[in-house]
């Protein structure tokens, strides 16, 4: 069954926060990547990956510079589901 | 009339690397000289490559100076003498010449004339893929010894203004012996290609298109998140699948060295292959940057002569670059 937004956020949270040690409260859907959250490329690609095999979706590479934001993750998580 | 069965060679049972040998770009480049070009800084470089310092040749040190220094050392400790090397591989992407190759003129200047002798393009692979097949020249009967060099001059081949793997790259060269053994000393090799990724990491023009005018002098150029994730998640699997057909566990291996690209990846290896904290990890990158095919002797010769692995011990090596081309295998440490 597909995880709601919530569960994709509250899944995503505790990914980034093995990667990178961001506390889960901090990753927001409002957040950027980049800017509010300091992750770097290559942490990005780990989570991206991560988040890959923890959802069971396929995020290609092109799609990956995309991602700006929490909720642009989330929210392609969420389709990418169905 | 009968005819005359033919003779074969006589194969060996088993084959090992007998010594290394290794030599560096005389120029230590610091992060703070390559910055400026790529409106960079010392800490945006070592945050993201774990490189503080890369060796390059100096204007005057050629390709074939670092091969035949390093080539001279493997020689010297593997105590033969260069005339009983039946092979020369040479695996390197920047020797400038077309054609004849690095191989036959670095036979010729170590004294191992007539030993036949061929370079091979796997690029980061290279070594790995000399290894596999010294292992099979030996055991096979073909050679008794044979020269296994990974070299490079990457820096004829950068561009200062690239920030996708230029500041990455130095130049060196290091070199195996590999012979006939009494034990197993080289495993299976695990190891293959996937040319869809083709241009992932490869050359910004063809010398036909330089040639034209149609293009600069074409230099090295990385899509390196692409690089990264099949770096890390796709080498695990090698890695595992490595120490699988070799019949040893993680714990059994004295060391990792992988290809030196990035310190990030070799780090994100580690933790997907949960290594104990009994494994050394090679980490030659940090002072040495990313020498392409010379990155995994260079690293392994460091690690016996700084003392952390010990002559006999097990290291799984993996080499992994532009092809894309990967290869892995556990030898026994020379």
């Amino acid at each position: 069954m597909a995880l709601s937004q919530d569960q994709v956020l509250a899944g995503l949270a505790e990914i980034v926060n093995e990667e990178t040690g961001i506390d889960t409260d901090s990753v927001k859907m409002d957040k950027s990547f980049t800017n509010d959250l300091d992750i770097d490329s290559i942490s990005m690609m780990t989570i991206v990956v991560n988040a890959e095999e923890k959802f069971g979706v396929k995020i290609p590479d092109e799609e990956v510079a995309n991602l700006l934001t929490v909720a642009d993750a989330v929210n392609f998580i969420t389709a990418a589901q169905e | 009339m009968n005819q005359p069965t033919l003779n074969q060679f006589q194969t060996v049972k088993y084959s090992r690397i007998y010594s290394l040998g290794a030599s560096r770009g005389e120029l230590v480049v610091t992060n703070d000289d390559i910055a400026g070009p790529i409106d960079s800084s010392d800490e945006w470089i070592r945050q993201r490559t774990g490189i503080i310092t890369r060796r390059r040749a100096s204007k005057t040190q050629s390709l074939m100076d670092m091969a035949v220094e390093a080539s001279n050392e493997a020689i010297k400790s593997a105590g033969i003498s260069p005339q009983e090397i039946g092979a020369v591989i040479f695996s390197t992407i920047t020797h400038p010449y077309q054609t004849p190759s690095a191989a036959t003129l670095l036979t010729e200047l170590i004294g191992a004339n007539p030993a036949p002798a061929f370079d091979i393009s796997a690029a980061c692979a290279g070594y790995c893929y000399g290894i596999a097949q010294a292992d099979a020249l030996v055991r096979s009967g073909v050679a008794k010894y044979v020269l296994v060099v990974g070299g490079e001059k990457l820096s004829d081949f950068i561009d200062p203004t690239d920030r996708s793997i230029s500041f990455l790259l130095g130049d060196g060269a290091g070199a195996a012996i590999v012979g006939p053994s009494d034990t197993p000393g080289i495993s299976p090799t695990v190891w293959g290609s996937d040319g869809s990724h083709w241009s992932s990491v490869s050359m910004t023009s063809s010398l036909l298109d330089f040639r034209d005018g149609e293009s600069s002098w074409p230099t090295l150029r990385q899509d390196g998140l692409t690089v990264f994730k099949w770096a890390v998640w796709e080498m695990v699997k090698v890695a595992k699948e490595a120490l699988e057909v070799a019949g040893v566990k993680a714990e059994d291996l004295s060391a990792l060295v992988t290809h030196q690209a990035n310190i990030r990846i070799i780090d994100e290896l580690v933790k997907q292959l949960a290594l104990p904290e009994s494994v050394a990890v090679a980490r030659d990158i940090v002072n040495t940057g990313n020498t392409s095919a010379a990155s995994v002797p260079l690293a392994m010769h460091q690690l016996l002569k700084d003392g952390t692995v010990k002559s006999g011990g097990l290291a799984l090596e993996i080499g992994f670059g532009a092809g894309l081309a990967f290869a892995a295998q556990v030898v026994v440490l020379p």
